[in-house]
């Protein structure tokens, strides 16, 4: 790889789903094997394991596996990240579980993903979990989403299965807000269409996986129209040199500013112009999201950490009164008039179940109205109260000023996922 | 590239001091462990980004085995002077000398296991409620499933099994008194974007990493250097070597590999060509496969 020409990729984050034995873990272990992403050591000590346990093949699948209790079970059961590059691109991948209990690791690895790939083993067409996974991938607005009907190997390479489940998958795709869908016939195991394309598969005329993963257009993943700076840390000095300076510190969350930008503060409502965009590498000229900067502005107001710096003429909805699709992910079930804690881009506040709307059955995407008892790995629609007003988009719109998580105040733990309707 | 597109060094730039920033908003008390090794000195150069033009506002722990290369702790003192940053220095040997460790034995005896009692005291005397590292998921695969916020117990320890699922980039940093984090902001970062994050920025590491001439001997496989703190077996031939190390850690486990590489462009390309992964060289993990889970779980970083 040349030195100069790292210097110039792209990241694209993407997640895997499938159902325990779809082979997630072969299809990213042939990805890593085939880009030539293993290291010798690596390889040998799953040589060794797979011989010791009588495989046939050498089980590329044990390069995933990460814990011990894993490997002992045989299955993935948490959000592992994977990495590997083409001159191209740099890749992250987030290998996600698919059996049920752990429904909610997979929302994790779907929430930074730019694309998913999802896995249908070719004997058994579309199961539940493959509507579980497609309607996560949509209601996490991930921009892309690949069908990888696997194991074509097992089906003679047949043309007429593939269509038949690409069909089905179409039919039920239409119903749910995914913009931009693929399918493949794969082999994780044979390597068919994975890195290199297959010999087997005369009649499927597309590219292969990694074709895809490498070309996919990614540039307008970002929101670059609302600007939106939600400020994280304030800087002070305290230095001679820099005495009266106060930065404001954050990631953009969207749009891009620029110095000599009008700007508003929330909540406070005041306005002021941005004075300077200030990195350790001097001044810039316009900043973007999802970039880490620190801002000054014109005028002395008192912003701290949980406000948002956002374009006089384009602003956020502003409530305390907040209505979202929430997953469950606790084994606590979902308490109405419960009280949560809640953090919202840099934002902490507490909030109140107010209402719990209906429940999705992700198999039919049905409205559930009479069964309001939400469990862990459910997904439903609620109306919650929050103790401040927050400043938000429509999750559509922003992934970023649009999501929220609750926490249990008792264990601290992460119990809710939401994404913002309204 | 588009005006309004990141590179992957950029992007992952911005998620790192995005993370470091989180840590200083979320916790009274965090401190960034440092180790000398190219890793946390891209941290703390993450950090001096994150809190430009005002002064990294934690202090930097080091956890030192007293069996460190000397080139490494002559770098990390003048590096830490140089950022204008307050270093804690938490000592195996301390912890030896007090009793509540007991030195390994033989030939294979390293303080590297020792580190994780040193380091659990550090953070309790200290109070720290958040200790920041330069680990990354590409490491080794017990690591591939850590959170950016890594949430221990009151005795430090690790639950794989019940760990905070962690979504877009909302980090949850809540806690009970006693209990603290481990915060990894380079999670995402491979070793060939640590190398050209170097190049890119220009950072300065200690000699170590570069390809220089030095006493060693091969140990199944292993280049190691011929310090007094190894014990060597009369058949362990010590001859000079070109060489130099991809980590830098306890001397023990640390090992070398032949290289004319000096200088980050060639480190580059060895990198890019290289068939065995970082941790390779280090014969903590080859213990036994599960080696870094059993440490990780018991507090290791």
């Amino acid at each position: 790889m040349e030195t100069n020409s790292y210097l110039d990729m792209e990241l694209l984050r993407f997640s895997t789903a499938g159902s325990v034995d779809d082979g997630k873990s072969t299809l990213i272990g042939r990805l890593l094997y085939d880009s030539k992403s293993i290291f010798e050591d690596q390889y040998e000590a799953i040589e060794a394991t797979s011989k010791k346990k009588g495989d046939e093949h050498v089980n590329l699948a044990l390069l995933t596996d990460g814990l011990r209790s894993e490997r002992e079970q045989g299955i993935t059961i948490d959000v592992a990240y994977r990495y590997f590059a083409t001159p191209k691109r740099k890749f992250i991948i987030a290998d996600t579980p698919g059996h049920i209990q752990y429904t909610r690791n997979m929302v994790t690895g779907a929430s930074t993903s730019n694309l998913s790939i999802i896995l249908i083993d070719a004997r058994k067409g579309i199961i539940e979990q493959t509507h579980r996974h497609t309607f996560i991938a949509s209601l996490l607005g991930i921009p892309h989403v690949v069908f990888c009907i696997n194991k074509m190997d097992l089906v003679d390479y047949s043309e007429e299965v593939f269509s038949k489940i690409k069909k089905e998958v179409e039919s039920f795709a239409t119903k749910l807000d995914v913009k931009d869908i693929h399918f493949i016939p794969i082999s994780a195991l044979k390597g068919d269409n994975v890195v290199n394309k297959s010999d087997n598969m005369d009649w499927y005329r597309g590219g292969t996986l990694m074709y895809l993963l490498e070309n996919i257009h990614i540039g307008s993943d970002y929101n670059l129209i609302d600007c939106r700076f939600p400020v994280q840390y304030v800087i002070r000095p305290q230095s001679d040199k820099y005495h009266d300076y106060r930065g404001y510190a954050g990631r953009i969350a969207g749009g891009i500013f620029k110095p000599g930008d009008e700007v508003a503060v929330l909540p406070s409502g005041f306005t002021s112009k941005i004075k300077s965009i200030d990195t350790l590498d001097g001044p810039l000229e316009k900043a973007f999201a999802p970039m880490s900067v620190t801002m000054t502005l014109e005028d002395e107001i008192d912003i701290s950490r949980g406000d948002m710096i956002v374009r006089v003429n384009n602003q956020p909805k502003v409530s305390q009164d907040i209505e979202l699709m929430i997953c469950w992910m606790n084994e606590k079930d979902l308490q109405l008039n419960g009280k949560y804690a809640l953090k919202h881009t840099s934002s902490d506040a507490r909030c109140v179940i107010k209402e719990i709307r209906y429940k999705v059955d992700i198999r039919t995407l049905h409205r559930i109205e009479d069964d309001k008892q939400i469990r862990m790995n459910e997904i439903a629609r609620i109306s919650i109260r929050t103790t401040k007003p927050l400043f938000f988009d429509n999750y559509k719109r922003n992934r970023s000023t649009g999501s929220l998580i609750l926490i249990d105040e008792a264990t601290n733990e992460t119990v809710g996922a939401g994404m913002i309707i309204d | 590239m588009q005006a309004y597109n990141l590179t992957h060094l950029k992007e992952l730039e911005s998620e790192a001091i995005y993370v470091i920033r989180e840590v200083a908003s979320q916790f009274e008390n965090p401190v960034l462990l440092f180790s000398g090794g190219k890793d946390s000195i891209v941290c703390a150069h993450l950090a001096k980004k994150a809190f430009f033009p005002a002064k990294i506002p934690f202090s930097l722990m080091h956890v030192d085995t007293g069996h460190n290369f000397p080139e490494t702790i002559e770098f990390r003192d003048k590096f830490v002077k140089e950022l204008g940053v307050n270093l804690i220095v938490a000592s195996v040997q301390d912890s030896i000398d007090q009793g509540k460790v007991a030195e390994e034995k033989g030939y294979s005896a390293s303080r590297n296991g020792l580190q994780t009692v040193t380091l659990l005291e550090g953070i309790e005397t200290n109070k720290f409620d958040a200790a920041m590292g330069g680990a990354r998921r590409d490491e080794e695969k017990a690591r591939a499933k850590e959170r950016f916020f890594s949430h221990r117990d009151e005795f430090g320890q690790w639950d794989p099994k019940n760990q905070r699922p962690e979504l877009w980039n909302i980090f949850n940093g809540m806690k009970n008194y006693g209990e603290n984090f481990r915060v990894f902001p380079i999670s995402n970062w491979t070793e060939m974007d640590v190398w050209q994050y170097i190049l890119a920025e220009k950072i300065e590491l200690p000699s170590l990493y570069f390809s220089h001439q030095r006493d060693c001997f091969i140990r199944d496989g292993v280049v190691m250097y011929a310090t007094d703190v190894i014990e060597r077996r009369d058949s362990e031939k010590v001859e000079k070597m070109q060489v130099r190390f991809r980590t830098i850690g306890d001397m023990t486990c640390t090992g070398a590999v032949f290289s004319d590489a000096d200088s980050l462009e060639k480190i580059i390309e060895e990198v890019a060509a290289t068939r065995t992964t970082e941790r390779g060289t280090r014969s903590d993990d080859k213990r036994s496969e599960a080696a870094m889970e059993d440490r990780k779980k018991q507090g290791y970083f």
